[in-house]
């Protein structure tokens, strides 16, 4: 889908939050000069074409006690990746998972999943199932604590386009 | 951003079900909130106030719509760098500079740099990464995403 500037302009006034208002597309209507329907009706489309995956609370696990994340990675043989990465994906403490290309020699792994814990401890206890669910499709593993946030702003569009 | 625990008793359960609830996504319609009060049993001036709250207390990151930029023609990049200890912050500093870049962690690990680019073009992805790489003399692996399998997050409700 190719948004034009008025779709833009909808995208950035929005890009920081939407309004806690009862009526919050009448609401950024109103910064824009346009309607609540056709707030409505531009989100309404680009969330059909993906371009808005949807609109969302994005929860800070470091302050719900998750102070413990990792990502976890995996070298899973190919043949078995995409199934396993779908169970992997479906384990209920697993927030992202993905698959992704290998960067060898370097980088042997391939399977990416996100691990949140009250502490390493219990993250380790967690990647010990993902392990376990694995079985001997995996042939290597690492987790990588996260030691510092240096910056999450979230994607910004250029103005004007 | 808040990097510690809130006291454990700082939400309640119907802030939990609502932290549940709005990861999966807000109705698109003019009162949306109230949607959102019917199927919690709340009101709808204290699902706002909540969500309001929530914000305020650093509980949630964000409240708003999450983008797909290969959706408009764009892309997504998980890269990561192996940054010498002695040069950290001047990369950090270089490295986040770029607009393009949305997330940026220091992780435990030789490649200690992680951070996503999130571009409107895909031919954006390589140029940028090939200035991050003039600019600090280091490589920068890219891991662009082959598959997804879920996102989202439960706390106990």
């Amino acid at each position: 889908m190719t948004i034009d500037s008025t779709d833009r302009r909808i995208l950035t006034a929005t890009a920081s939050g939407l309004p806690l208002t009862p009526r919050p597309f009448a609401e950024v209507g109103s910064w824009l000069g346009l309607t609540e329907a056709e707030v409505l009706d531009r989100m309404d489309a680009m969330q059909d074409a993906g371009v808005i995956r949807r609109i969302a609370l994005a929860p800070n696990h470091y302050a719900l006690g998750m102070v413990a994340n990792g990502m976890s990675v995996w070298d899973v043989t190919d043949d078995r990746a995409e199934e396993l990465g779908a169970a992997v994906g479906n384990l209920p403490f697993v927030s992202h998972c993905y698959l992704r290309p290998r960067s060898l020699p370097e980088w042997p792994y391939n399977l990416f999943a996100m691990i949140h814990g009250s502490s390493r401890d219990e993250v380790e206890e967690k990647r010990a199932e993902i392990a376990a669910l694995l079985g001997a499709a995996c042939r290597a593993a690492d987790i990588l604590y996260s030691t510092r946030i240096l910056k999450k702003t979230g994607m910004r569009l250029s103005e004007g386009g | 951003m808040r990097r510690t625990a809130l006291p454990p008793d700082t939400l309640d359960a119907s802030d939990r079900a609502l932290i549940n609830l709005l990861q999966d996504g807000l109705p698109m319609e003019p009162a949306p909130f109230a949607r959102v009060a019917r199927e919690t049993g709340l009101s709808e001036d204290d699902v706002i106030a909540r969500i309001a709250r929530m914000r305020e207390l650093g509980a949630i990151t964000r409240f708003g719509p999450f983008l797909d930029a290969a959706a408009m023609g764009g892309a997504f990049c998980l890269c990561a760098m192996a940054v010498p200890a002695d040069r950290f912050d001047e990369v950090v500093t270089l490295v986040n500079d770029h607009p393009e870049v949305a997330h940026n962690y220091e992780r435990a690990h030789r490649l200690n740099m992680w951070f996503v680019l999130a571009c409107e073009r895909p031919e954006q992805i390589a140029r940028t990464a090939a200035q991050i790489e003039r600019e600090t003399g280091l490589t920068v692996h890219l891991f662009p995403k082959l598959k997804e399998f879920f996102i989202g997050f439960r706390v106990d409700a």
